[in-house]
Parts: structure tokens; sequence; C-alpha cells
């Protein structure tokens, strides 16, 4: 046999070595070093969204990173988990939530987070989801939606805008899209935000306002995948995208929704792009109905005699 | 709404069925959570421990929204640093499997009860059967190595609990309990112990004083049982568990050699902890010349038709089963040698493969399916059959 060439291993000869401060990631201390390069193609909004989750828990939220815990799914967001250094979980193929249920309900202590894309979450595991809203587990769920399914090559998802060219919609596609804060709202979330990865500050604060909030918070985060979604649609490159986002982000309040969701469906035109993207927090319940955790423990009490 | 403290281990001489004493073996043995999805024949199993297990002080219990998200909760309770448990049936089983095959991926110590019905599909909802014995084994894709034990008895299936609880905690793995609908539903006396006469043994963890920043959740290095001590979510050692093939910090990295050594590592653990497994129980053996081997309800028909062809004067034994993953070989190797074996089950022959292939000859199977098991006399007419060969 003839000596194996390891080919997932990294090639250290060109690094350079004691870098000097100033080429430190900003976040060092909370990513895992030798899991990094990460397989994100250059550009893409999954590592601008976590980076503003680590923005939020360090600059925005007294959380103790303790008690952090990120759980992510299966797809390009679902491998998130891996790379951020708090305690983690990459679950199989649409079970995040439950899991981070199962954690939650043990240790009603820890903070869930899952990071995990909207194929994952609103295609194989969305009864999943429904469900933890309804209850209001105390988790953040944060659904980065790039309208495809990234990592298996571009094969159109339940995210996919009509007309939209993918790998498996040559002819464009034909049924019609998900509103994702829609439906988490319509099911129970007591908090829901959306933003684009081109509102890198307001995404970082909404994750953080999402975290202190207690009960099933849900942020939807608008991402970039040019290489699957935006190439085959003309779309153009990861900073084209962007400041396509730029240009169709129309920021609501919960005032001017004024509980018409649908005033928050996203608009794709062929040939075009994105043309509306409604972004802002949707909803944030202030006389929040009690979490699940407190309402097992509030249910009865035991007489001891 | 106020509800009174029950004692945690009920001591003492009942009459109740399987699914009741599994609930208070997993009760005795310290769950603190349960997620189930309903389904005949286990549904007594969550009706009742939605009663109890917040009686003694557990977290929770309570129907989740369908058979994939309890085994996840599951897990994801485990990692959380509770003992759990969850309880379904064939159809539901099927359902579980890419769940089960993360536990074992990930070593996630974890009971799953599954009493067995009439399949496949629907099939036979509040019959019997003995037909997922191969799914424990073979049902999620890839190698792992199952570890499933039978009760044959209600005070068998209290007992086997806290086994499969101890079982699972230190080797770090699921383990599967086994029923067949007949045993889980079928009213016997049953014995519970004393409380300080039970032996409850909890995970490895990793030692006071232990470098969290270094710490690997997946380390084996100095556990000559190859089980690696488990740390949980929360206390700062940082752990990461992923499905993927991973290194021993729990990372992935995918790779041919990793991918072997772990695997091979997996099976290995469940080899080198051999002595915690229970032995088959064995019956008339030293002068059988023809034996019959069982497992669950099948076997109490056996062990009926053992005694009535010894009294004809056929020298029958028969060896009982209740480890059956891992599959106890030396036993049957040695018995082959000696004796014509005869295999008793509730299913079209599933037992019968491992018990053919290390036996090195063709055995006799008696097989009766729809519910009920094969009567002692069908299995009487096997022993006479195989005799004569």
């Amino acid at each position: 046999m003839t000596a194996k060439k390891k080919t997932n291993e990294i090639d250290t000869s060109t690094m350079v070595k004691n870098p000097p401060k100033k080429f430190h990631h900003p976040y060092d201390e909370l990513l895992r070093k030798y899991a990094i390069p990460t397989i994100y193609c250059p550009g893409c909004g999954i590592g601008t969204t976590i980076q503003a989750f680590l923005e939020a828990i360090t600059k925005y939220t007294d959380i103790p990173h303790e008690n952090i815990i990120v759980i992510s799914g299966i797809g390009c967001t679902g491998r998130a988990s891996g790379y951020i250094n708090l305690d983690g979980f990459h679950a199989i193929h649409g079970r995040a939530i439950p899991f981070a249920s199962g954690v939650e309900i043990a240790r009603p202590d820890i903070k869930p987070v899952i990071i995990s894309g909207d194929g994952d979450l609103f295609s194989i595991g969305m009864g999943h989801l429904a469900h933890a809203a309804r209850r209001n587990i105390d988790m953040t769920v944060i659904v980065i939606n790039n309208s495809i399914y990234g990592l298996t090559g571009g094969q159109d998802a339940p995210t996919t805008p009509v007309g939209a060219l993918t790998k498996t919609t040559p002819y464009g596609k034909i049924s019609y899209p998900f509103n994702l804060s829609q439906i988490a709202i319509a099911n129970g979330a007591t908090f829901c935000a959306r933003y684009t990865v081109y509102e890198f500050t307001p995404l970082a604060k909404a994750i953080a306002r999402g975290m202190n909030h207690q009960g099933f918070s849900f942020i939807e985060v608008i991402s970039n995948c040019h290489v699957n979604f935006g190439r085959r649609n003309n779309l153009g490159d990861a900073i084209a995208m962007r400041k396509q986002f730029k240009k169709a982000r129309v920021r609501m309040t919960e005032k001017d929704i004024n509980k018409d969701w649908h005033k928050t469906d996203i608009e794709f035109k062929v040939g075009v792009g994105f043309t509306k993207i409604p972004t802002g927090i949707f909803l944030e319940e202030k006389e929040r109905p009690i979490e699940f955790s407190e309402r097992i423990v509030n249910a009865y009490e035991i007489k001891k005699s | 709404m106020t509800i009174k403290l029950q004692p945690k281990v009920l001591t003492g001489t009942h009459f109740k069925n399987g699914n009741w004493a599994i609930v208070e073996g997993a009760i005795a043995s310290g769950i603190a959570e349960f997620f189930a999805y309903p389904i005949s024949p286990a549904s007594e199993i969550v009706e009742y421990v939605t009663y109890r297990l917040p009686a003694v002080g557990g977290k929770a219990a309570f129907i989740v929204e369908d058979e994939i998200a309890s085994i996840n909760m599951c897990i994801g309770a485990s990692w959380a640093g509770s003992k759990v448990m969850t309880a379904t049936s064939g159809p539901g089983f099927s359902l579980k499997q890419e769940g089960l095959g993360l536990a074992y991926m990930t070593e996630t110590p974890l009971v799953c009860v599954n009493i067995q019905r009439g399949g496949p599909s629907t099939g036979l909802p509040t019959f019997s059967a003995q037909g997922d014995y191969m799914q424990v084994q073979f049902g999620s894709h890839g190698d792992y190595p199952a570890i499933a034990l039978t009760p044959w008895s209600v005070q068998e299936c209290f007992d086997l609990t806290i086994t499969a609880f101890n079982i699972s905690e230190q080797v770090r793995s699921p383990v599967i309990l086994l029923l067949d609908g007949d045993v889980g539903r079928m009213m016997e006396q049953i014995e519970i112990p004393k409380k300080e006469d039970l032996v409850i043994i909890n995970r490895k963890r990793p030692p006071p004083g232990t470098d969290k920043n270094s710490f690997k959740q997946f380390d084996i290095t100095g556990q000559d049982d190859l089980v690696p001590p488990m740390a949980h979510f929360g206390e700062g050692y940082h752990i990461f568990g992923t499905g993927l093939t991973h290194k021993d910090s729990g990372v992935p990295l995918l790779d041919e050699d990793l991918h072997s050594e772990l695997i091979h590592r997996l099976y290995k653990k469940v080899e080198i902890n051999n002595h915690l497994y229970p032995k088959p129980e064995e019956y008339y053996l030293e002068d059988a010349e023809v034996i019959v081997i069982a497992t669950g309800i099948s076997a109490r028909s056996a062990l009926q038709a053992v005694l009535d062809a010894r009294e004809e004067g056929l020298k029958a034994g028969l060896l009982r089963l209740i480890t059956v993953w891992p599959f106890p070989k030396e036993q049957i190797e040695e018995l082959a040698q000696r004796a014509e074996l005869v295999v008793a089950e509730m299913s079209m022959g599933q037992l019968i493969w491992p018990v053919e292939r290390y036996a090195r000859k063709p055995c006799l199977l008696v097989s009766r399916i729809g519910g009920t098991p094969p009567s002692p006399a069908m299995i009487l007419e096997g022993l006479k059959k195989a005799r004569k060969k």
C-alpha cells in the first residue's frame, strides 16, 4: 500500500508563526481554532451571523458563557456549533430543537441557542419548531435563511421564491415559499425579529434581545448563498447580493405591521432579485406568558407528609 | 395543584403488569425525565410514568409531538446530566432509529423500551410479537454495537430495567429493553426489594480538578474499560458532540483511519464490558440431547415443552437468552457441538439467524406469528423432530 495523503489536513508550512496581535480575530477566545478553516465559501452570510452571535453574547447580554449552549442541525449552518468554543451539539437533520428542548427541561438554567438553516428547521424539522414555540420553551432560534439547500449543492428549499432557478427547478420554482417569521409567530413564538446579513449591528442586538427574552425567541437572518442561489439567478457575488439586501430591506415595527403578518412577506422578482425584505423586530410580548420550565415548576406543589 | 410525595421505591409485594414494573424500575434507577409518544401496547408506560414521576420529585414526564422528538429530547437531557428513558412499540422504534444511531455515535447513556407488536407497518397494534429482534441491531444505518435485554416475567421487567440503566451508564451507550407485548401486559406477582438493597450505578464523570480547557469528551486515555468519562453541558468544559466521525475532542474530521478507529473502539467497548451483561439462563442442559433456544414469552412456552419432553423420556433442555445483543455466541458454539438446536420464536425466523451462524449447522425453527406464542405442543413436536434427524 502506498503512503496515504490526508487530504483534509492543513498545510501549516505557509502559516505565519506567532502572528502580531492586530491579525488576531476579535473573538479568538470564543472560536475553536483547531476546527478552522471553516467549510464556508468566501463571502458566505453564515460567518457574518456567527460573528453577530459572538458580538451579542460578549457586548449586549450578561448571560454567562458557561450557561450558553449552541445547537445546530445539518447543513452549512449546521456546522456553526462546531466553530464556536462554547458547549455545543451538532444534532441530526431537523432535530436540533427537540435536542435543545431536552437540555432546557433537564437544566432550566442553561440557555440553548439554535443556529441552523431554513432547510433544517423549516423543512425536515418544521413539526418540532411549531411545538417548541407552542410550549414556549426558553430557547433562542436563529435561522439563517439563504433560500436554498446549500450544502447538498443547490436544490430548491421551502424558502425558494417562485420562479427562481435551482438545480432541481431548472424551469423555475413552482410552489410558494414560506414566510418563516409568520410561521413562528403563528405557532406561539413570543419574540420574533428579522434582519439581513447586511444589517450587522441591529442583528447582533436583536440576537441579544432575543436571548434576554424569557421564552421562545425567533430570529430570522436573510443570508446570501451567492454560490448556489445567486449564481443561478444572476444575482452576482456576495457583495452584489448584500447590496441588494441593503436596497430591498424595509424597516418595520410592531406598530407598522399591526398584526397583519402578510406585510412581512419577502418579494422576489425573477431576473431582478429581492425587491422587498421587511426587517426589524416584529414581535416582542411584553407581558410574557411564563416559559415552559417555569411552568413545570409551578404546575404542582409536592406535599411532604 | 398539590400532590402528595410518594416513595421512590415501592418496597413490597405487588400484583401488577410488566409495563408497571418497567416504570418502577426506571424510577428506582433515578430517572429525571421521560419523553414518549403514545403507542399501543406501550401506552401504559407513559400513562403511569406521568402520574408517578412528578410525585417522586422527577423533573418532567410528558407526551411530546412525535417519536423522533422523544428520542432526541432524551439525548439532549442525557447530555445535560439526567438519566432518561423513552418507551415505544415497533412503528415508533423504526422512527427512532436515526436518533438511536446518534446516541451510539455520541456515546449517550439512555434506555429505550420497545414493547414489540405485530408488523410490518401498523400490523397488529394490540397483539404481541418478537419481530424487532433484528431491527435492534441493524435498524439504524451503519455499524454499531447494540445492547438489548429481554425479560420474560414481570419481576424481571423491574430487575432488568435497573440492570439496563446500570449498563447504559457504565458503558455510555443506549440500551434497548426488548419486550414482547405479552410480557408487557401480563399480570404477575412482583417483589420490589428495599431501597438499600438495590444496586444503582451512575456514569463516570471527569475527576475533580480536571483542567476544563483541555478536557476531551471522548478521550479514553487511562480508561481500561474504553469508556470515556462524561462531562455535562453548563459545567464549563466546552464539550461538543456530533454524529459526524469525530476526534476525541468531539470535533468532526472526515478521515478514513479515524472513522475505522472510532467504530472499532465502540465495538471493543461493548465487547470488553461483557461481564456486565446478564448471562443466559440454563434449564436441564447437563444431559440434554436437544436444546430449545428462546426469549421472552416463547421461553415460558418452551420451558413447559421441555418438561413435557422429559416426561416422555426425551432429554431436552432450554437456553433462555436474557442479553440478546451482543449475541452470546460462545455458549451457542459450545452447545451446538453436543446437541441439536431448536429455536422457538414469534417471528418468521429472526433469532435463528445468529444461532445458525454460530452453531455452524442448520437448526430447527418453531415459529408462530399473529399474536400468540408457539404453544408447548408445537415446541415439543419440534424437539422430537430435531432429535430424529
